[in-house]
């Protein structure tokens, strides 16, 4: 019990009891509203048995007053009416704004709109995309007229971070994939007695696509959402405006160092994979398939041309210089808030991932036509 | 009556560095009180071990006579619900628009109505002066002051009687500062608020403190304002009296030396 009402000759009386807190907000406007007006003329409010008004509970006090004189009664209260009711009123003195319409989400043209939002700004990505990496060929030339512009050391530090530290990852999927694939294809060709096909099959698979490809994906989670993450705080925390205020480009310093970082790395890391793989493969053969490695290294000699190596391990610059571009630009997009550094982050890698799926497709066409 | 606040013996340390050595702070009911200090005396890590967002080395911190060193969880979130905070810079949700972020707290504590839960956020937005149009924004779309006063309007969703200022006034220009003060003093005089703030701000110390207490030398020396700016310890005296302080000096009726 909150108020205690009680009817006069002149009209009600109301005593509020007890503390009158925002915790207790849903009890104190059922009390309220279960007050009856009932034609009364006078109101009146004593409040000083009240232990605590908090101003949350004022707005149900105020919304009673206002219902109490639509009602024709003049309200009064006993003492000077609290100062919540006259700080709500002077916060609440402007109308409220009118807010623009908001288009209910049935209309029929609204399919339509947002389609051609879609496309309209998908266009715009590809065109800032291509502005970007047009910033970063003019950055890189620039910057080859006068290498110390390069910053070798920054380089150097990526290219420990993108390729020493993921040797480990690197190495371990490689060998799993490969040992995956060699007794996949195992089974099947045993049924055919051509159980040494698995060291061709091996061998031209990891060398032309899956090493490289493979350590390219593992990079484009691991360094392409580091890119998007660090880049992004920094514009967050407005370093990356210092950067331009002090005078330095922040494609120079902070775009550039990665990419070609990652475009050495990522060669290295792609011959790491092919040599695992090849141990993978050789070692399955020798315990699975009884193929001692001497003759394990003759028939893989047969099977590669001189140009298998090579055609996996040229994709591995232009998967590096991909992966590089998605996670340094979708960085250098982040604005405002922390949500938009997780999409941009998320993105980041979902479109690294794609371009370099959509290149490997690309070498693929190229090389057949190319009869490599 | 208990102290709103009252710290004793507080004891904090990172690793060598002794950052509080048996601090003592009493902060009655209804006070302003001021917290200073140079920078790395402490006084962020006082506020967050009143907080409880950090457990003191040794000593007891009271809120409201209860001793939040030792509650559990549990207990602690009845005690975050009476208090407000505003951090330095303001720690608003980014994700979220400055209504949410005032419904925030209430949404966590209580269960409102829709219409109640627009309506109270509201109210809470225009009394700390910002417009209504502001209430749909995103803190990447505000102000500096704007950042403060929705962070204050925040701190009073669930209409506290205590509240923890970091710097409220710090990073803005003297007219929006000034303007802070008012809206502190306007708030505190109608709401019974007591309030406990960290500032640098001279002016801000000078127009809403009726008590400060100063961090030196590991402890708390607190008084009220003239009896402060008596104190003969150098470090409050250079602080009180020192060139940014000298137009307050004279103001406050004592000789500035010039």
């Amino acid at each position: 019990m909150y108020l205690q009402s009680r009817r006069t000759a002149q009209g009600v009386e109301l005593q509020l009891t007890g503390p009158w807190r925002i915790t207790q907000l849903d009890a104190l406007a059922r009390e309220l509203a279960g007050v009856e007006l009932g034609g009364a003329t006078h109101v009146r409010i004593d409040t000083t048995a009240v232990t605590a008004l908090d101003l949350s509970a004022s707005v149900k006090l105020r919304d009673f007053v206002t219902r109490a004189t639509a009602a024709g009664a003049s309200v009064e209260f006993s003492g000077p009416p609290p100062d919540q009711l006259r700080l709500i009123a002077t916060a609440t003195s402007e109308p409220p704004p009118e807010h623009p319409e908001v288009p209910g989400p049935h209309h029929i043209e609204e399919p339509v709109e947002a389609l051609g939002r879609r496309v309209v700004g998908g266009w715009d990505d590809v065109l800032s995309g291509l502005a970007f990496v047009g910033r970063i060929a003019v950055t890189a030339l620039g910057a080859l007229r006068a290498p110390r512009r390069l910053r070798p050391i920054s380089i150097a530090r990526h290219v420990y971070e993108t390729g020493i530290t993921a040797i480990p990852i690197v190495t371990l999927i490689a060998f799993l994939i490969s040992v995956i694939i060699a007794y996949m294809s195992a089974q099947q060709l045993a049924r055919f007695g051509a159980e040494l096909f698995v060291v061709d099959l091996v061998t031209i698979g990891v060398l032309r696509e899956l090493g490289v490809l493979l350590t390219a994906i593992i990079v484009a989670g691991r360094s392409g959402s580091a890119f998007a993450a660090e880049i992004g705080s920094m514009q967050l925390n407005e370093e990356v405006d210092a950067l331009r205020a002090i005078g330095v480009d922040p494609f120079e310093a902070l775009v550039l160092p990665r990419i070609i970082g990652l475009i050495i790395a990522l060669p290295l890391l792609a011959v790491i994979a092919d040599a695992v793989g090849l141990l993978g493969g050789a070692l399955l053969c020798r315990y699975l398939l009884d193929i001692p490695l001497p003759q394990y290294l003759i028939r893989m000699n047969e099977s590669i041309a001189s140009t298998t190596f090579w055609v996996g391990v040229i994709k591995a610059p232009v998967f590096g210089l991909l992966i590089g571009l998605a996670g340094t630009y979708r960085g250098m997009q982040v604005r405002g808030s922390s949500r938009e550094l997780g999409r941009l982050t998320t993105v980041a890698v979902v479109q690294a991932i794609f371009v370099v799926l959509l290149a490997d497709a690309l070498f693929a066409m190229l090389f057949m036509q190319l009869d490599i | 009556m208990a102290p709103r606040v009252q710290v004793r013996g507080l004891v904090n340390r990172f690793g060598a560095q002794l950052v509080h050595d048996g601090l003592d702070m009493t902060v009655e009911a209804k006070e302003i009180f001021g917290v200073v200090g140079g920078s790395g005396a402490g006084k962020s890590v006082l506020l967050r071990s009143i907080l409880g967002l950090q457990r003191p080395l040794a000593g007891t911190v009271c809120l409201n006579g209860e001793d939040v060193t030792r509650m559990t969880a549990q207990e602690m979130r009845a005690v975050k619900a009476d208090y407000g905070v505003t951090f330095q810079e303001g720690a608003l949700f980014s994700a979220l628009t400055v209504l949410q972020n005032v419904q925030l707290p209430m949404l966590e504590y209580l269960r409102l109505a829709d219409s109640d839960l627009d309506e109270l956020a509201m109210l809470k937005v225009r009394m700390v002066g910002l417009p209504a149009d502001s209430a749909r924004k995103y803190p990447a779309q505000l102000s500096g002051g704007m950042i403060k006063r929705a962070a204050l309007a925040r701190a009073l969703a669930l209409d506290p009687q205590l509240l923890f200022l970091d710097e409220p006034t710090a990073g803005l220009d003297p007219i929006s500062a000034a303007a802070f003060d008012e809206l502190l003093l306007y708030l505190h005089q109608h709401l019974d608020l007591t309030v406990v703030m960290i500032t640098h701000d001279l002016d801000t110390i000078f127009r809403t403190c009726n008590r400060v207490g100063v961090i030196v030398d590991r402890r708390m020396v607190s008084d009220t304002l003239t009896g402060i700016m008596d104190n003969p310890h150098p470090w409050i005296q250079a602080y009180f009296h020192g060139v940014r302080a000298r137009g307050h000096s004279a103001r406050a009726g004592e000789p500035d030396g010039t």
